[in-house]
């Protein structure tokens, strides 16, 4: 029974890999949050940070609060797996918000001296919108992930 | 500048500890005007670099996306006890620092 459900899911997989993903996609604007959509703004901004290498939303795992009551101060937390040896470590961890008026937001160096590939800050976000965590392994390789955030007070609506 | 520096009074060797600090700072992003309408220039804490053990164990570049009083939370690997150095320097090139004893034992 359970080899019967396994193979069925093995099967359904099969046939769901030639699917493109523009297909299972919702209409537009409701775009999954994890995955290889990515806002228009990141469309020139990856491209920034990674020097055009491939970016794969895996193994980072970004912590933001879904409703943020004020865009001045959003604590943010970024952790991405990895054994950090000296040998397989992540080198940096970049936090992008593609709709603030400068966009990336800060860069962390870590190494294997970090025992743990894990940040926390706290971000100014000037409007609702999809943060990004973006991550590089001492292969060169970039990790990212995604959450949107509903701002619900600017961080730069007024001069004060 | 003031800063408030976080570390577990006695760590193990080799036991990945949390280090905390948060700095006392504006964080001045650039964008915003006096009451006279003139634009305030920008100043924020550009980079942050923490040295322990004989090596360069974090360093953080911040851009004014990051919140005023800047707070700063990672992990480090234990070596040995020894001061950590903290070093900060904000666009007006005024630089800051705060060292912090990391005791290991057991």
């Amino acid at each position: 029974m359970a080899l019967d459900a396994a193979l069925n899911r093995r099967r359904w997989l099969r046939t769901m890999a030639g699917v493109p993903l523009v297909a299972l996609a919702p209409a537009r604007g409701q775009m999954p949050t994890s995955g290889p959509a990515i806002g228009s703004g990141y469309a020139t901004l990856l491209p920034e940070v990674t020097g055009g290498r491939p970016v794969r939303a895996e193994r980072v795992h970004l912590e933001i609060p879904e409703l943020a009551d004020n865009g001045l101060s959003v604590p943010v937390r970024v952790r991405v797996d990895s054994p950090m040896s000296s040998e397989d470590h992540v080198r940096s961890i970049t936090l992008l918000a593609e709709f603030n008026p400068r966009p990336v937001l800060l860069k962390v160096h870590l190494g294997p001296h970090s025992g743990r590939a894990e940040l926390a800050t706290r971000v100014r976000l000037a409007v609702s919108q999809r943060v990004m965590a973006v991550a590089q392994t001492s292969d060169g390789r970039f990790w990212s992930a995604q959450a949107d955030v509903l701002v619900t007070e600017s961080a730069c609506l007024d001069a004060s | 500048m003031v800063a408030r520096v976080r570390v577990p009074a006695v760590v193990r060797p080799a036991e990945v500890f949390v280090v905390r600090i948060a700095i006392q700072h504006v964080m001045e992003t650039g964008f915003r005007l006096t009451d006279t309408g003139r634009p305030i220039p920008r100043n924020v804490i550009h980079t942050l670099a923490v040295r322990y053990g004989g090596q360069e164990v974090f360093r953080a570049e911040l851009g004014s996306g990051v919140a005023a009083n800047p707070y700063l939370e990672f992990p480090v690997q234990a070596v040995a006890s020894g001061p950590m150095v903290f070093e900060w320097v904000d666009d007006a090139g005024i630089r800051g620092s705060e060292t912090v004893a990391i005791t290991v034992a057991g």
